[in-house]
């Protein structure tokens, strides 16, 4: 009788986990080295202003409808929302406090974050992907520039910046669709409601809602920037790279934002 | 007196994943000589070319450019290594983005202090080494297969490098575009006294071009002589190479 240790498919089973894990490992690895990398080169002469002022553009201001019309409609649903369902409470009169909690706190930061990590994070992927499978990016490094200076140190650089001045904006936007649907559908006045949004928030609040953003902006930007300068086997390749950023920097906002927001409470 | 050696790879190990690519490659090109190297499709003629500037790293072995060996060199000590060797890619890899001045002056702006008018003076003066004019406001996607081509040389020859790799240059032209860029790289050695390497699977352009041919075959040199040698060449793969009917 032949004694068995495993059942039949489970080393093969278990060599793929292991090399998914190696693998996602290998990726880590490589993106807290870029970032690393990053910070190196940031600090370094030259700092190439006109790069930094083309990325403060195109990833900054036009990120601005989208994130603006993004926290618009969640401020009005959010006040409509909340006014409904605290009406059988009583609780009406507290929509602008909810409104300014929910929106500076959480909201604001996650939602324009989210939304800057599928525009802003998929753009830049897709760019120096088609860079890298095209050899531009190996044309720049023949040329004895260094890729990590001229096209991630910009980028991220730009996002950090960006990041947290789109989402104070985004905030005030939110908080005045908030305010539109307090005066138009339970008819609070605007001086009820911005008495009830400031009462509510301390200087805690904005800093740590708007302090997480610039974490924020550094997972997106190494994140898109690591699977854009990796991206090989043509479109393929950089269309799966692409969805792999907006994946990746959707699921680390998400998940950075429990931890942020636990350091922040312990911290302030 | 022996002609100085220029660049040189030892013992050369590549592998990706688990092909092995380059088996113990060794080959030496003196100064102002040019090098063909030939070889089939996936031979590996690229990662060897481009373990010559450092942007592949060998697995064993040394590569030596300009009396250094540049093997374990990281990105910053490669930097002057590159200034010395300039690269034309195998579609050009003009950068999408800038115009044809702006890519040809990329390393000018990157390694000189330069005035823009020196720049531009210069960036006119290469470009009229590859035999265009007029082409500085252009972007990329507006030019041909053979206009980038000429382009990218161009940006490669900005520096005025002691070497030019090229890679592929002929592939994808037509046969008089093809023969247009035969002439400008033997030009370009007659006139600058660079040394070249180029890889290529075109028998007829490592005829015009070359000085010397070496045969690229599962990852070793299996020929490296003079062209009136490797015409002669008794080695089989490199005769069935020579006549187009594959390795036999």
């Amino acid at each position: 009788m032949v004694w068995r240790w495993a059942p039949p498919g489970a080393l093969p089973a278990a060599k793929s986990v292991v090399n998914l894990l190696s693998s996602y490992l290998v990726e880590i690895g490589g993106m807290v080295r870029l970032g690393r990398n990053t910070l190196r080169y940031a600090l370094r002469r030259p700092f190439e202003v006109d790069l930094w002022v083309e990325q403060l553009f195109q990833l900054g201001v036009k990120s601005l409808t989208i994130t603006n019309l993004t926290l618009l409609f969640t401020g009005m649903v959010l006040s409509l929302q909340t006014a409904y369902s605290l009406a059988a409470y009583g609780g009406k009169s507290f929509v602008g406090e909810v409104v300014a909690l929910s929106v500076v706190r959480e909201l604001g930061p996650v939602l324009t974050a989210l939304m800057v990590a599928g525009r802003v994070g998929a753009g830049v992927t897709a760019e120096l992907g088609s860079m890298a499978v095209t050899e531009q990016v190996d044309a720049m490094r023949a040329l004895a520039a260094n890729p990590i200076k001229k096209l991630v140190v910009p980028r991220v650089g730009a996002l950090l910046i960006v990041l947290p001045m789109l989402t104070v904006l985004a905030i005030t936007v939110a908080l005045f669709g908030g305010l539109l649907m307090a005066m138009l559908e339970i008819g609070q006045s605007r001086l009820y409601f911005m008495n009830h949004v400031l009462s509510a928030l301390s200087v805690h609040d904005v800093v740590s809602g708007v302090g997480k953003t610039v974490f924020f902006a550094l997972f997106i930007g190494i994140i898109a920037c690591y699977n854009g300068l990796h991206a090989s086997g043509g479109a393929d390749g950089v269309g799966k790279a692409t969805t792999n950023t907006v994946v990746l920097s959707s699921i680390s906002v998400i998940v950075s934002d429990f931890f942020l927001t636990k350091l922040f409470i312990m911290v302030l | 007196m022996p002609a100085e050696m220029f660049i040189r790879y030892v013992d050369l190990f590549k592998s990706f994943g688990d092909k092995q690519v380059l088996s113990g490659v060794n080959l030496t090109i003196e100064r102002g000589q040019t090098v063909v190297v030939l070889g089939g499709s996936g031979s590996g003629k690229s990662v060897l070319l481009r373990h010559t500037i450092g942007l592949h790293h060998p697995d064993a072995g040394e590569v030596w450019v300009d009396g250094q060996d540049i093997t374990d060199f990281s990105e910053e000590q490669l930097v002057e290594s590159r200034k010395k060797v300039g690269m034309l890619f195998q579609a050009g890899a003009l950068f999408d983005s800038m115009n044809v001045e702006d890519n040809v002056a990329f390393a000018l702006r990157e390694h000189t202090d330069w005035s823009e008018d020196k720049i531009r003076n210069r960036v006119v003066e290469v470009l009229g080494l590859v035999e265009l004019e007029e082409v500085e406001t252009l972007m990329p996607s507006d030019l041909s297969g053979g206009m980038r081509k000429r382009v990218a040389l161009a940006r490669a020859i900005a520096l005025a490098p002691q070497g030019i790799l090229y890679d592929e240059p002929t592939t994808g032209l037509d046969p008089i575009t093809a023969n247009t860029i035969n002439h400008l790289i033997r030009s370009l050695q007659k006139r600058l006294g660079v040394t070249s390497i180029v890889v290529t699977h075109d028998i007829r352009s490592a005829f015009t071009v070359g000085d010397r041919i070496a045969f690229l075959r599962d990852g070793k040199i299996l020929f490296d002589g003079t062209v009136e040698e490797a015409k002669m060449a008794t080695e089989p793969m490199l005769r069935n190479f020579l006549q187009g009917g594959g390795y036999g």
